[in-house]
């Protein structure tokens, strides 16, 4: 089943909202960020702030003082970009309990454009020290990291998309912050990817072992604190390293592997990603294409990472 | 207000005061211009209007205070060291790095800090923001928080104005240090807020002007606001910036520096001198 992970978020609100201790804004957003279905379920719990970002920021900080848990939504780019720096000086400073939960990353807002399309979000909230920064790949890690966060004290950054994706998961998964996730096995390669390029990353598995190679695939859902084991065992094991993530290949995850290798096991990493430039309007499935956010890209990565390690 | 009670708190705010200049003496930077300015009206709350308890500072029912031009810290340290949720002593410590006076107001290192400021125009929407919440949880707190003049040029201001009004937020009284200077000069020469009274009433909210160094103008001011009901309040308060130190006053060249020594005794003795003649 295809579900966005802006929907899934809508009904992981009206799922565990009942908690008096949670505080939903938004900022005149709330029938794409799909925070509108809580507003109807606990109306006094939820506050527009109209199209004002810096002010739902810093207001939500405030209430954050007051022993609440609260959820402060909008698309990435106005959310985390726009608001950056009340992000950092009101939230993550004070390490308060303020969640983004942040629709509409990346190229797949489509036909809206490059001003609507956040391709530096990462990069900028996992600069950010005190923050956490998680990117599901499907509707139920978006329900599940929904209800950690919920229970984490502090303050989160959850990259949410527009565009319908695939299942991934199925009801036994079980999300854990900061724990990497590995799908499949393999010793030649390793695709690691985040948010919806888990699903072309899966492609890419079965391509390649039709080609006889064994690529092994990993989920990162949290960018930051990110699972260094589970990075190092996999450039130990299988020797190349493929990234890939619907964002800017600098900052991103594929920047923060890099970091991750460096530190502890220098390896060949191939990123794929948006190559430093803006979006454009599009269909998303076209500007996916036209960016190379593909299963044939990693495929290609995947080869010159292999070709890298026998040098 | 009583004479008796006048004449103290006249006398705290001189001490205030004097804390103020040791504090950026001993720091060797920071912000006496308009830490001075506002001395009487952080005074006035917090001595006479504020229910806040250093032996519990996290306390849910208290009231709350954001200093939203946070570059003012020397002025909240000193209320809170004369209040009790900090050692007296720890005020010599200000700026340095051992210390957890931070140059700008910390909520999470300082006892009786409800919210961190330092960049302009946050700061009024965390208290935007607590006194929503005292709303929902049908609290009785009131919300307090003090706005620079110069401030008023952040765009996040003006959305906060327009929240505080619409949600009808009359637990949240705010306070204009209208001192008229900032760091580049006159604020009506680098970029002119005015006129200040007209806008706040625009944006809906309830505007009362006061001398912000006549301590009954100030007391009234609030006791105002308390029986406004579905409006936020703005205390416009006409400040000095310096205010109390002869060679500091409406000097913008006071805005971020620290006096030397000879500066640091002449202040000092000025405002010994001011308490003498009080006679209390």
């Amino acid at each position: 089943m295809k579900k966005a992970t802006r929907a899934a978020y809508g009904e992981a609100l009206a799922e565990y909202g009942s908690n008096e201790r949670i505080i939903v804004l938004d900022a005149d957003l709330s029938k794409s960020t799909m925070t509108a279905t809580f507003k109807e379920l606990y109306p006094e719990r939820f506050f527009n702030t109209g199209i004002a970002e810096a002010n739902m920021i810093s207001s939500a900080a405030g209430m954050a003082t007051c022993n609440k848990i609260v959820f402060a939504s909008s698309f990435a780019i106005f959310a985390a970009v726009r608001a950056a720096e009340q992000i950092r000086n009101s939230v993550c400073y004070p390490k308060l309990n303020v969640k983004i939960a942040a629709t509409h990353a990346g190229i797949s807002v489509g036909e809206d454009g490059a001003t609507h399309q956040a391709i530096e979000d990462i990069a900028i909230m996992r600069a950010l020290p005190n923050m956490t920064v998680i990117q599901p790949c499907d509707g139920r890690e978006t329900k599940q990291a929904v209800k950690a966060i919920i229970d984490y004290n502090g303050p989160v950054y959850l990259r949410l998309g527009r565009l319908a994706v695939e299942d991934i998961y199925d009801n036994s998964y079980e999300f854990q912050i900061g724990k990497g996730v590995q799908l499949k096995d393999g010793c030649d390669v390793t695709i690691i990817a985040t948010g919806l390029m888990v699903k072309p990353a899966l492609d890419a598995y079965e391509a390649l072992r039709s080609q006889g190679i064994l690529a092994r695939v990993i989920n990162i859902h949290t960018i930051k604190p990110i699972d260094r084991e589970i990075i190092v065992k996999a450039a130990r094991e299988t020797g190349a390293i493929v990234t890939a993530e619907e964002h800017n290949i600098i900052g991103g995850l594929g920047s923060a592997v890099c970091e991750v290798l460096c530190d502890e096991q220098p390896a060949p990493v191939k990123r794929v990603g948006i190559e430093d430039k803006f979006g454009k309007s599009g269909k998303p499935e076209d500007l996916i294409k036209m960016y190379g956010l593909t299963a044939e890209n990693i495929i290609i990565k995947a080869k010159i990472a292999m070709a890298l390690k026998k040098q | 207000m009583e004479q008796e009670l006048l004449l103290k708190l006249k006398r705290k705010a001189a001490d205030v005061r004097k804390n103020i200049i040791d504090e950026v003496f001993s720091a060797g930077s920071g912000h006496p211009g308009g830490s001075l300015s506002c001395a009487d009206i952080l005074t006035v709350l917090y001595f006479k209007h504020m229910n806040v308890n250093s032996s519990t500072p996290k306390d849910p029912d208290r009231d709350r205070f954001v200093l939203s031009k946070g570059h003012a810290s020397p002025v909240l340290y000193s209320v809170l060291a004369e209040k009790g949720f900090i050692p007296k002593k720890d005020l010599l410590t200000f700026r340095q790095a051992d210390s957890y006076l931070e140059g700008h107001p910390s909520v999470k290192d300082v006892p009786g800090v409800d919210m961190t400021t330092g960049s302009l125009g946050q700061g009024i929407c965390a208290a935007c923001g607590m006194a929503q919440m005292g709303k929902l949880d049908k609290k009785d707190y009131r919300v307090y928080a003090i706005l620079g003049d110069g401030e008023l040029q952040e765009g996040q201001v003006w959305e906060a104005m327009m929240y505080a009004a619409h949600y009808k937020l009359d637990n949240l009284t705010a306070f204009l240090d209208h001192n008229g200077l900032q760091i580049d000069g006159d604020i009506t020469k680098v970029m002119s807020p005015e006129p200040v009274a007209a806008k706040f009433e625009a944006f809906g909210w309830n505007v009362i002007i006061v001398d912000g160094h006549d301590m009954n103008q100030i007391d009234n001011a609030i006791e105002k606001a308390k029986k406004t009901k579905g409006k936020p309040t703005m205390i416009v308060a006409e400040t000095v910036k310096g205010k109390g130190v002869s060679f500091m006053e409406n000097q913008y060249g006071w805005h971020g520096k620290a006096p030397n020594q000879e500066q640091r005794d002449k202040a000092i003795a000025e405002l010994d001198a001011y308490i003498e003649n009080l006679g209390v």
